[in-house]
């Protein structure tokens, strides 16, 4: 563990209420440079609320909020874009921050979909616009980055390519990254602290941890717990770039 | 050189349409067409109250556009009408009581078919001094506020998320849209001053593919409105609005063409 642990957004006991009805309530959590926090939880639970509580989205929330940044990239979980207005993937990627062509190339190419780049942003498949959408995310080289479900949509070995860029833009950038997803076996392996929401946190820690926490397997089953350890008990190796197996020490 | 009505008409004109091609783009793609219709119908009532107390037109039309805006805000939130509802509402009520109210100022002579078409000869040197000047402060302050107000169109929660504060943004552009419509009120009457933010920039959607070339289509277009409107407005005796709009109109029905010809070569 690193002294100098820098935090960047901080949730104390936050969450929102709509028509007398909690949405998420009591979220204490913080998101770190260099780490990847991750929300799980099944449908409904609050995670994109709770994203949305952290990134300012939501004003009417209850706790308190403290943000240490305004560097941000959001991917988020959905995303309605009026297709009559006339925008490419280039434009699209200048939104928020003016980047130089360079810039934008290179931020698609990490993501795989540099030859897209003129292409007009409705006309892309539903994978190939969440590329776009990670790589705008990422270009900008955030401190905080939030991530709603970043691969929905996109093909199986995309998906694995995907997560592992994630985590390794975490340790490029060495920003701090707030995930939502709902695929157990990927994320976990990548993961340094994981929150199980169900409309309030029911547990958080290590994937490890948590994977063997009561309430976890209340909430997903004994399987997802195994599966949990399984992957991690798995992971006691990392790859080389070349695909060798390198030691931990 | 200002001393010809027609050259004074021409000039306004120009001025307009450097302003409504850029503002319209933001109209269509943010579909404020209707919102646009019920700040020009309020003009009417800026209007009345210029001549009533002798007060300059533009800035009482403006004012009092401001005014609606701020209005049809608090009544949005007050209640639970549907936005279109509340925007026909504040449009013919304040259209109404603009027409009342000139009822009441009979001892001013006063020419309403020009107010709501416009006209080229009630343009002034001092119109167009305003025209220019107070254009150029709205496209500076458009192309500052830019980045958030087209960011937030495209997507507010990303505008939002990553810190680019899009409520003010779109704060300012309503002032923008109630001076918008104060400056182009004379040239092209209140009724059609919507149809001059669309139309150019409808024309401009046939031929483009980025938002920064539909910007230039925009104020090409205008441009080609205001010269093809004003000089057969001129020949014809026709009043000036109209002319401009139905030469917009033939505009985009001739780059219907070009998107024909996209549409093909795509299949």
């Amino acid at each position: 563990m690193s002294l100098d642990k820098i935090t960047l957004v901080r949730l104390k006991d936050a969450g929102i209420k709509q028509d007398e009805k909690w949405l998420v309530q009591g979220v204490s959590l913080e998101v770190n440079r260099g780490k990847i926090i991750t929300l799980i939880g099944p449908n409904g639970s609050g995670k994109s609320t709770t994203a949305k509580i952290a990134l300012g989205i939501y004003k009417n929330y209850e706790g308190t909020v403290e943000k240490f940044t305004n560097k941000i990239g959001y991917v988020p979980q959905k995303i309605s874009i009026d297709w009559t207005l006339p925008l490419r993937v280039a434009d699209f990627m200048v939104l928020t921050e003016n980047l130089s062509a360079d810039e934008i190339e290179e931020a698609l190419s990490l993501t795989g979909v540099n030859h897209l780049v003129n292409k007009n942003l409705g006309n892309l498949s539903g994978g190939e616009f969440q590329r776009v959408l990670l790589a705008r995310a990422i270009s900008k080289k955030p401190d905080l980055l939030v991530l709603d479900e970043p691969v929905q949509g996109v093909d199986f070995t995309g998906e694995i390519a995907l997560y592992e860029l994630i985590k390794k833009i975490s340790e490029k950038l060495n920003c701090g990254i707030l995930l939502i997803s709902h695929d157990l076996h990927m994320v976990m392996s990548a993961t340094d602290h994981v929150v199980c929401l169900n409309g309030h946190v029911c547990c958080s820690g290590s994937p490890i941890d948590v994977a063997k926490d009561k309430e976890y397997k209340a909430l997903f089953g004994d399987q997802a717990s195994q599966t949990l350890s399984i992957y991690e008990h798995k992971h006691d190796h990392e790859h080389t770039d070349d695909g060798k197996i390198k030691q931990k020490n | 050189m200002f001393d010809d009505f027609f050259i004074r008409a021409l000039v306004a004109g120009i001025g307009v349409a450097f302003i409504t091609g850029p503002l319209g783009c933001f109209v269509v793609w943010r579909r404020l067409s209707y919102f646009g219709d019920t700040l020009a119908h309020s003009a009417l009532l800026g209007v009345t109250i210029a001549l009533s107390l002798e007060f300059n037109i533009a800035l009482s039309v403006f004012i009092t556009a401001s005014v609606i805006a701020l209005f049809l805000i608090q009544l949005q939130k007050k209640t639970n009408l549907p936005g279109d509802a509340l925007l026909g509402l504040l449009a013919h009520s304040s259209l109404g009581i603009g027409l009342v109210a000139i009822g009441f100022l009979s001892f001013i002579r006063f020419d309403v078919m020009g107010l709501l078409f416009g006209d080229i000869l009630a343009v002034t040197t001092n119109d167009l001094l305003i025209i220019w000047i107070g254009g150029v402060l709205i496209l500076l302050t458009l192309r500052f506020i830019w980045k958030p107000l087209f960011a937030s169109t495209v997507n507010y929660e990303l505008a939002e998320a990553e810190g680019l504060k899009p409520d003010i943004a779109k704060a300012i552009f309503t002032l923008l849209m109630a001076a918008v419509i104060a400056l182009s009120i004379k040239m092209i009457g209140l009724l059609l001053i919507t149809g001059m933010l669309i139309i150019p920039a409808a024309f401009a959607r046939n031929l483009s593919d980025t938002p920064k070339k539909m910007v230039l289509f925009s104020i090409i277009g205008g441009l080609l409105s205001v010269f093809l409107g004003l000089f057969s407005s001129l020949k014809l005796n026709t009043p000036s609005g109209p002319s401009i709009i139905t030469a917009a109109l033939i505009l985009f029905v001739i780059s219907l063409f070009k998107i024909k010809q996209t549409i093909k070569l795509k299949n």
